[in-house]
This record gives C-alpha cells, structure tokens and sequence, in this order.
C-alpha cells in the first residue's frame, strides 16, 4: 500500500491523538452524522433495500466463486473491444506496468481520476520517482495532494479539513502545481469550488493520459464503470489520448444487468443520492471519441490471499461506499489517519490486514479498532459481517503470538481452566468479595480501565452464594 | 416447563442484585426458575478476543450444564448473542478443522433454546405488563447486541412503557454504542472512554434519574463513567426496574 502510512504506530496510540484533538472530532462528528442521517433516508425510501441488499451480496459471492472465469471472459471482451489487458501480482508490479505505458506515450503528466486501487499501490509516488507528475482531479484527492497530506476517508479524503484550511492549501499551494488561486480568495464554497475548476481546467485540456480506477467491471461486454459526482472523472476519461485503468480483480461483475442492483445501492450507500450524477462507463476504444488507447491493469496484490480464506474473503465484496465509515463510532472518534491505511475505518481493519498481512504492528491492531457494535454490518449495501470477519483476524493475530499477545493467551486460558471449574469460581468470589473492602480505587496497570472510569463495587456476596443461602 | 437462569458471570460475581431481581421477576410470574450451579461463563470475552479454541471447554460446559432445560433465560443481551451468534460458528470451524460434530449438537441443541430476558417475557410468556411499580424518570439505552444481534427491537421499550409511574425519555443517539466492547475498553481505552462519555452526556441530557440497559457491562462502564464524574444519573439494569412493585419498590 502507499509509502505514505509506513512507520504508522498502532491503532490505538494513533487514535488517541485524533480523540484529544478537539476541532478534529467535532468536524468528524458533523460530518459522519449529517450523511449517516441523510443515507438512512434515502435507504428508507427503498421498499426493497434488503433484497437489493441480498441480492448484491449474492452477485458479489458468484463473481467471487467463478472469480477465475469472469476475469479470463473480462479479458478476452476487453481485447475484442480494442482495449490492452496487464496482470499485476503486486503493487510494485502494477506501478512499473502504469511508469512504463506512460513513458511509452513521451509524456510526463497524467491527470487521475479518484481512485482506491492506485492509492492503495502509491501509484502517484511511484510515478514522481519516474519524473511523472500525476495530478489528482477529484476536489477532495487535490485538497489532500496539495496539502501534503493523506487522505482519511474512502468517499470524502479531506473529512479531516474545514474551510479555512482548505482556502490557505490553495492560496500556497496551487501556484507551484499549476495556475495559483485567485487573489483574494475567501473560504466560501463557492469560491473555493471555482478555485479548483480554473485550476483544474487547465490539467484537463493538456493531459494527453489519464488513469483512473474503476468500481465495476462487467466480464460479458468489457466495459468498465466509473462513478463520481463531479464531473472531473467524465473529463479524464474522455479527452486524453491514452486511458490507464488499475483495478483490483476483485471489481469483475458477470453481466450488464448486474449493475441494475449497484445502480441503487451504491449511490444512496455513499453519498445518499436517489441517482449517482456521473456515471462513466466505456467498452475499449471506440474511434473519432475518446482515448484512442486503452490499457486495463488488473491488480492482485493480496486479493488472491484474501480470497482464499473463507470467513475473511467476504471483505472483498465491498462495493467501496463508506457507509460503514459514516456509522462507526471508532472512525468517528479516532479519525482516518489512525487506520494506517487508504482504507480506513471498520472495512479498512479487515482488508488492510488482509490485503497487508498482519506482521506490522499497525495492521495487527486493526481488527482490535472495534467494539464490535455491528452498525457496519448493518449499513453494508453488500451485507458484509464486518464484526465475524474482525473476531476472526483478532484469532490470526493471537494465533502469531506477536506483541503483548503471549501473556494474553495465558490469561485467556487462564480464565477458561477457571471457568470451566465452578468451584474454583465460586472460591475466587468469595475470595474477592471478601476483600472488597481492602481494593484500591485505583489498581496499578489497570490504568486502562481506571483513568476514566471507577471500577465497581463488589457485592457482599455473589449470586450463587445468595441462592445457596436461600436454601434452594 | 423448566426453565433454568443462566445468570452470566458478570452477573453473578459483581451484580448479584441484577440476577437475584431476575428469578425474583421470574418467581412473581409463575416460573419456576432454577440455577444450576455447574454455570460460569459463555466465553465471550475469550472468544470476541480471538481465543476461539480456549473457548470450546465453556461451549461443552454450557451444552451440559442446561441440557433438559425447556429454556435458558439470562438478563444479558450480549452473551445472549454470543450463544446465538458465535456458538454455531465455533462448531463450523471446529468441524471444519476436523475435530468433529460434537460442538455442533451442543450449539444446535442449545440455541433455540436461549432467551434473553425481554424475549422471554414478551415471546414465550407473552407479556409486556409484569406488574411493576417504578416511580421515577427512566432513560432505556439498548445496547449493541442486543438491538443488532438478538434484535430485541421494542421488546425492552413495551416492558418499561408498562410500568406504573415510570416516566421514560428518549435516549437521543439510542442506537450508538457506548464503547464498552469487553476487551476493546482495555485495548483502545481512549476511543472507549471517548464513546462512553458521549454517551453519559446523551443519557444526562435526558434529565432522567436511571438509565436503564439489559447488559450488566454496558452498565458498569457507564456507571464508572458517570461515577467517576459524580453524575446525578443512576445505572440500573432492566431486569431491577421490572422485578420493582409497589409492596417491594426497588431500593
């Protein structure tokens, strides 16, 4: 995944600077509750949400079982509509692909369209060490390129942002990118959407490549489909002269019709809109419209090991909606950075820890990010059970036995041989009860629980002894 | 119809009020309620931390300890879920990784069987009016499991709605978890004591004397919360509120 997020510190030393950061959570808060209210909305206006919901997760786990076949049909209709096909096994693999395809077109610029799959193999990073410069169109992806930053949400990449920093990025930054802001420029929105339109116009009309990613693929025809609410991704798919696509493989659906469902889920899902306001969708070249060029580069990169995994290959459903994001309380409090990865929030701690593996210290806390509430699962337009899938990698990461987790799994077992002997239960309450008199307020190395909360107090005696004394 | 409590161990070393107002409320109801003291716990602690085969033995115990029972009842929504949800998945894996079908007929045999203690009254009793008498301003927060797991859904809300001289009030952001989440309180403290305290500021917001749950852990984080804040709001589990009556008003 990007370079950026490497040397992140685990999940929950991460989460507590975004918890302390005050401006940060009330903006997180604002914006994660405004679209939770309004998806709920527009979710509630389907009468048959749950069966769209079904149906989705359905064809997701065919395309997914066949997963093999759809992508050789995937290339096979992509060739035949003139399109080029590349497999990539890994990031440094697809990233190589895109620096050399550009490199043979002579042109040292790209513009981008929003894009997952590149930012997961740091495809802009890659480019720059190349001499390419890529230039990201969508307005949030410029905010977060210009600033320097990482994005920390999958649909919004600067949730993180208000309005003045916003104007401040463009007024010191866009001058060195390209055409600098306009002087004068206030924090209005207004203003600063037409900031990013002169600014990005200009990119627009000169790019000769574009590279984008896409959120379907459909196997019978070859055509891919973007969807985005600004505009800028229909400009970049259609005036350079050579389009560049990497897609995860996971992206394949079998056919035409199976897009009527994700037509509905997806945009009510993400950005709670009856209709998405562009949706691009191309089959190869076509000539005299369009890019007369057309590369497609299929992206493992962890993908094939995910999906050999029966509880956690349901991740790789996921239609990329941030729906789960919107509702988690966790991404609410700790913010995007904290997740170490493109993908934050609930399905980011189980498909960067898949798609990663869990040796780094960060991917291993993930799927510890979660109280488990399950309001995730309950969004998903494509039914994912993102608690099972945690619960399931937080056994992975026990089983490595890395850090801290020795003493865990003796404490664990410790805890069942206990429990497994009522008599012994029954000897360590009373046992605690007894002393109940005698327990600090405070005990030490409990300062997790202690620093924010009052430990309670026990009773005199335990349930089971009462009913013993009652004679029953 | 016998039906046994399965009290929880939460319950039965540091809420014995909460347990003993179960059987009491179970008692006033007609049920003849037993405790076999064979219990300890349902392992969910050990299986949501990601020790699933630690969690095995107290699957068997559990599968021994209420065999016969016509039904489970426990005053826990969570390790009512955990039962439902996660006993038929540790069988899944467990048959999977070759160790049989034992851990299956236990977890089939048990799970229709389980009931958390509003499904209890409301499904099998089939009542919403238990007789009680609870003077005071109640605010109901229903927690995770519970409402998303089990889906509980209006089953707590009726049963309190009933209750003579129980004024309730709307939890705003009822639905939000309160942070608990067993081992995630330890793991993530921050983000934990983050939720909670939003959450003790929605209940405070209320103005309500007790806030009332149907998970004993919930309640004992929010309760550490409010508490430690010297907060004018009283945790106090469901099962308490419902087991109170005029002749015997909870304390």
């Amino acid at each position: 995944m990007s370079g950026t997020f490497v040397g992140m510190p685990a999940f929950p030393e991460a989460a507590r600077e975004a918890v302390g950061n005050r401006t940060l959570r009330a903006n997180l808060r604002h914006a994660t509750h405004t679209i939770r209210d309004k998806r709920a909305k527009a979710v509630a206006e389907l009468a048959d949400w749950q069966q769209l919901r079904e149906a989705g997760k359905q064809i997701k786990n065919h395309t997914l079982r066949h997963l093999d076949r759809y992508l050789v049909q995937l290339e096979e209709s992509v060739v035949r509509a003139g399109g080029t096909v590349h497999w990539a096994a890994d990031a440094d693999e697809a990233n190589r692909i895109v620096a050399d395809l550009v490199k043979a077109t002579g042109e040292r610029e790209v513009v981008k369209v929003k894009s997952m799959a590149t930012q997961e193999i740091g495809l802009n990073e890659a480019l720059a060490a190349e001499g390419i410069s890529a230039y990201e169109t969508d307005l949030a992806e410029l905010i977060v390129q210009l600033g320097h930053d990482r994005p920390s949400h999958i649909l919004v990449p600067a949730i993180h942002r208000n309005r003045g920093e916003i104007r401040d990025i463009f007024r010191e930054e866009m001058g060195s990118w390209g055409r600098p802001a306009p002087d004068g420029l206030t924090d209005s929105p207004a203003e600063l959407a037409e900031a990013a339109r002169l600014h990005l116009r200009e990119k627009f009309l000169r790019a000769k490549v574009g590279v984008s990613g896409a959120n379907f693929m459909v196997a019978e025809t070859g055509t891919l489909v973007v969807f985005e609410s600004e505009g800028n991704g229909r400009m970049c798919l259609t005036l350079p002269e050579t389009l560049i696509s990497v897609v995860g493989i996971e992206k394949v659906i079998p056919t035409w019709q199976d897009l009527e469902v994700f037509l509905q889920t997806l945009p009510r899902s993400s950005t709670a809109e009856r209709m998405n306001p562009y949706t691009s969708m191309w089959t190869g070249t076509t000539d005299g419209d369009g890019p007369s060029v057309f590369h497609l580069v299929l992206l493992d990169n962890g993908r094939t090991d995910t999906l050999a995994d029966e509880v956690g290959r349901q991740a790789l459903r996921c239609i990329r909606c941030s729906a789960c994001l919107n509702v988690c309380p966790v991404y609410e409090r700790a913010g995007g950075h904290a997740y170490g990865s493109v993908y934050p929030g609930p399905i980011g701690a189980i498909l960067s820890p898949q798609l990663r593996g869990t040796q780094r210290e960060i991917d291993a806390s993930l799927p510890y990010a979660s109280s488990l509430c399950g309001a995730c699962y309950e969004v998903c337009p494509v039914a994912i059970d993102i608690p099972e899938v945690l619960v399931h990698l937080r056994e992975r990461v026990a089983d490595r036995g890395g850090k801290g987790h020795r003493l865990e799994k003796a404490a664990m077992k410790a805890a069942s041989w206990a429990m497994d002997r009522p008599a012994v239960l029954a000897a360590a309450e009373r046992a605690a009860t007894r002393t109940r008199r005698l327990h600090p307020k405070k005990l030490p190395g409990a300062g997790a629980w202690t620093d924010s909360r009052e430990l309670p107090e026990l009773p005199e005696k335990s349930f089971r002894d009462w009913w013993k004394g009652e004679g029953r | 119809m016998r039906v046994a409590l399965f009290v929880t161990c939460v319950n039965d070393a540091v809420y014995p009020a909460t347990a003993v107002a179960t059987v009491r409320l179970l008692e006033r109801l007609g049920v003849e309620v037993d405790f076999p003291p064979g219990q300890t716990c349902c392992g969910q602690a050990q299986f949501n931390t990601g020790y699933r085969r630690e969690t095995e033995p107290l699957v068997r115990r559990m599968g021994a300890v209420f065999e016969g029972y016509d039904h489970v009842v426990t005053p826990s929504g969570s390790c009512a879920a955990m039962v439902r949800e996660n006993y038929p998945r540790i069988a899944r894996k467990a048959a999977a990784e070759g160790r049989g079908t034992e851990l299956g007929e236990i977890a089939g045999s048990l799970v229709p069987r389980v009931y958390e203690l509003s499904e209890f009254l409301v499904d099998v009793l089939g009542v919403t009016d238990v007789g009680a008498y609870f003077p005071h301003t109640v605010t109901y927060h229903p927690s995770c499991h519970g409402l998303r797991t089990l889906g509980l859904g209006e089953r707590p809300r009726r049963l309190l709605e009933a209750v003579e001289g129980l004024e309730l009030r709307e939890l705003p952001g009822a639905e939000e978890c309160c942070g608990f989440g067993g081992t995630f309180a330890l793991k993530n403290p921050d983000v934990s004591a983050a939720m909670g305290t939003d959450k003790a500021d929605s209940a405070l917001s209320t103005g309500a004397e007790v806030l009332c749950g149907a998970d004993s852990s919930c309640l004992m984080h929010l309760g550490g919360i409010l508490r430690r804040r010297g907060a004018p709001l009283r945790p106090l589990h469901l099962a308490e509120i419902l087991a109170s009556t005029e002749a015997e008003p909870h304390s």
